[in-house]
């Protein structure tokens, strides 16, 4: 048998330089995220608006200072957070709701599991825009519906007094399949011997839902309100498509607030400022979520 | 082509026959309206070429970036003549109106050199001219070396012209001495009364002609439009709920967004009483007879209603109307159109407009060459072959509207539109106070519309704290 020499691919990696070629992917994933950040965090100490070049100077914290006395910043954080609020509230329970009723696996329960998800393949933009063809007053399907329940005049989106309700809805019916999917995947993993000893001891269901599945079922609730209020409060495209954050101020959500600010008024100071104040309470959501997250990890272990 | 045709084109070349008799003629022969066309314009492109050296720039490319409007669908039906006139490529990217301000913003403020030339609004250019991110283009239309001797910048109608040019100064009066030529119009919309002529003459509805009555007329076509609404305008939570019919009628009355002090600094000037009284007229004409989802209305919905027959009759663009009275609308030959004065004791109609202008990058390699192109795209030339072939109206230059061809087409299928545009164009220009924050102010005026039209706040106080609001932005940003 002949020796046939093994040719080696022409580019070799030291060993010294190996792990940082391998974290170079990381790396430059970091550098592109912390770039336009700290852009971002500039800008918002700087008296900033393209349409005025020469006015554009540091002004360090004044955009944040001028936040507390300006009436639409605190309009801004007041709707995002009842919105956030609203949306999660409400999808947690419904979410719930229906993770216990198709938790017993069955060729039924998985088929409607899987059809509930189809408001999740569908793009956020695009249900509201759906939302509002069947809202509208004059040829909505859901106008159609109120009109025949004896409910006149409603104008859904385009009414001030029902415009967060609208705008929730649609919300719910797009993300309560997320909650759906994940608590029922938490419900299915849960360990059947508490459940078993508690039926042998003729425990009431009530009783039993209080004090063994929900407790057993907080950290994928946690983990499931984490993922949806980060998402909520940087709301922008159902509050956008439907209303563009009206009517009057009662729906300028963060991310509506600062696109109009960048993209319209070209005013990058304010636009800066007030993403900024969004990733901080994102930030500070993620904390509290995680570290509650972690302490109910460890109590878990420590029961163990 | 055949000797008889071409007889007939180098005929209309010599200046021995009208376009209107060439058309006639070719069209004797057998050539349908649009190929005539066609062969007009091939024929004076290079007649164009004759006192121009158009190919001084041969080789080069282009690249514009264009709303997708059927502006833009006519300088795409006319490109190939520009190249062949110039030897230059050029491309383009065209996106829907939605996004296209969003690209035109990223894509100047991040200094891209991608694009030449650009669709601009006239509004727009007050912050893209101050950023630095485009040209005044009097630089080049003042250069006998660099503009073609037939571009005939003054054919442009003034009003639309001079409202394209700004000196940079906020408060600075449009087409003042001193202004720039920020972008130069391809079509302009006025903006004026479109109704459903069916639904009028079947109901015995009068036009209205000044804002009472236009609130009595749409109350009774409200009455009359079963599940339908009286009258259409926009009222979305956007800058242009405000500049339309809106502002249109309320520049009727000598009423202004601004005041330019002595010291040239802007204050508010929308809480004056006659404009509370104008606000509360409006503001009671959409609660009685306006859509009930107006809120959320933009051109868009405002257009198709009064096309499909939900409205009676829209105070918007005239070329919203135009369109929606074309094929595949349900009301495409019932609507028309008449001028509107809001206010009874004026004497003619001053519609505030709308501009769809070209605009040159700052950011272009091609200046020069690029300058070739605006020159064509809005010479006469290409205006006239996209008002009479396309759907370039309202042409914003005057000989075009002085054309027989392009008259009788729209006077054939749009009923009262000519005489709609000839009685409102001396009085149509941009009402508009140029300034800086002019996307911040006029966002606010619409939300305080939709507050006012909502019930949760009373004109006189909401417009007082508009006002204030105002004032306050006005002077946190020097102006």
């Amino acid at each position: 048998m002949t020796n046939i020499p093994i040719k080696r691919s022409g580019f070799r990696v030291s060993r010294r330089w190996l792990p940082y070629v391998l974290s170079l992917p990381a790396l430059l994933t970091c550098i592109g995220i912390l770039i336009p950040f700290l852009t971002a965090a500039t800008y918002s100490l700087q008296r900033y608006r393209l349409s005025q070049p020469a006015n554009r100077r540091w002004n360090w914290g004044e955009n944040y200072l001028n936040f507390f006395t300006d009436a639409s910043f605190w309009n801004t954080l007041k709707v995002s957070v009842t919105y956030a609020v609203a949306t999660v509230g409400i999808e947690l329970l419904l979410g719930l709701g229906i993770a216990l009723l198709l938790q017993k696996r069955g060729r039924v329960n998985n088929f409607v599991s899987i059809m509930l998800l189809m408001p999740l393949m569908t793009a956020p933009a695009l249900a509201a825009l759906m939302w509002k063809l069947m809202t509208n007053p004059g040829f909505g399907i859901l106008s159609y519906f109120a009109n025949a329940l004896g409910i006149q005049d409603f104008n859904w989106a385009s009414d001030p007094q029902t415009a967060m309700f609208t705008v929730v809805l649609v919300d719910v019916w797009v993300y309560t399949p997320f909650i759906m999917i994940l608590l029922l995947a938490g419900l299915r993993s849960l360990p059947p011997q508490p459940f078993e000893a508690a039926a042998l001891d003729g425990v009431p269901r009530l009783f039993v839902f209080w004090r063994i599945t929900l407790p057993m079922l907080t950290p994928y609730l946690l983990t499931a309100t984490l993922f949806r209020m980060i998402e909520s409060i940087q709301q922008f495209d159902i509050i956008y498509a439907m209303t563009q954050g009206g009517p009057g101020d009662r729906l300028t959500v963060f991310q509506v607030e600062a696109y109009l600010n960048f993209f319209q008024s070209t005013n990058v100071g304010r636009s800066a400022a007030l993403m900024m104040i969004l990733w901080a309470i994102t930030y500070f959501l993620s904390s509290v979520f995680i570290k509650n997250w972690l302490r109910l990890r460890e109590r878990a272990r420590g029961d163990v | 082509m055949y000797e008889k045709e071409k007889g007939l084109v180098n005929a209309f070349m010599r200046g021995t026959m009208s376009r209107r008799s060439l058309i006639k003629g070719l069209g004797s022969l057998g050539v349908s309206a649009a190929t005539a066309g066609m062969l007009v314009n091939m024929a004076t492109t290079k007649a164009m070429a004759a006192d121009f050296d158009w190919m001084k720039f041969k080789g080069t490319s282009l690249k514009l970036l264009l709303n997708k409007h059927p502006y833009a669908d006519a300088m795409i039906a006319n490109i190939e003549n520009f190249k062949a006139l110039t030897g230059m490529e050029v491309t383009y990217d065209i996106f829907p109106e939605d996004v296209y301000f969003d690209k035109v913003t990223a894509a100047l403020s991040s200094g891209s050199t991608e694009y030449d030339a650009f669709m601009s609004g006239a509004y727009m250019t007050w912050t893209y001219g101050p950023a630095g991110w485009i040209d005044d283009l009097n630089e080049y239309i003042k250069d006998p070396a660099k503009t073609n001797p037939l571009y005939a910048f003054d054919d442009f109608l003034p009003g639309v012209i001079k409202s394209c040019a700004w000196n940079g100064v906020a408060g600075g009066a449009l087409g003042s001495d001193d202004a720039k030529q920020w972008c130069i119009p391809l079509a302009y919309e006025q903006n004026n009364m479109t109704y459903n002529k069916r639904i009028f003459d079947a109901n015995g509805l009068k036009v209205p002609t000044n804002i009472d009555e236009l609130l009595d007329t749409a109350k009774a076509a409200k009455a009359v439009m079963n599940g339908g609404y009286g009258v259409g305008v926009r009222g979305s939570r956007s800058w242009a709920t405000i500049h339309p019919g809106f502002l249109s009628g309320y520049a009727n009355f000598d009423q202004k967004d601004l005041n330019v002090g002595a010291d040239g600094k802007l204050t508010a000037a929308m809480n004056t009483d006659v404009s509370k009284e104008y606000h509360k007229k409006w503001i009671s004409m959409i609660q009685d007879s306006g859509a009930p989802d107006w809120s959320t209305h933009t051109w868009y919905q405002v257009g198709t209603d009064v096309g499909a027959g939900k409205s009676a009759m829209m105070f918007d663009a005239d070329i919203l109307g135009y369109f929606m009275n074309g094929d595949g609308n349900a009301e495409a030959g019932h609507l028309a159109f008449s001028g509107f004065a809001a206010n009874p004791a004026a004497t003619a109609p001053t519609p505030n407009i709308w501009i769809w202008a070209m605009a040159m990058s700052s950011f272009s390699a091609n200046k020069d060459a690029t300058w070739y192109f605006l020159q064509w795209v809005t010479g006469a030339e290409h205006d006239l072959f996209g008002a009479r072939e396309m759907n370039l109206v309202n042409p914003a230059r005057a000989s075009v509207w002085a054309d027989g061809a392009f008259r009788d087409k729209m006077t054939k299928s749009y009923a009262g539109y000519v005489e709609m545009h000839d009685a409102s164009a001396p009085g149509a220009s941009i009402k508009f106070t140029a300034q800086p924050l002019f996307f911040d102010l006029t966002t606010e005026w619409a939300a305080t519309l939709q507050k006012m039209v909502a019930k949760e706040m009373p004109v006189d106080e909401g417009l007082d704290m508009l006002a204030e609001s105002v004032n306050s932005q006005l002077a946190d940003a020097d102006l």
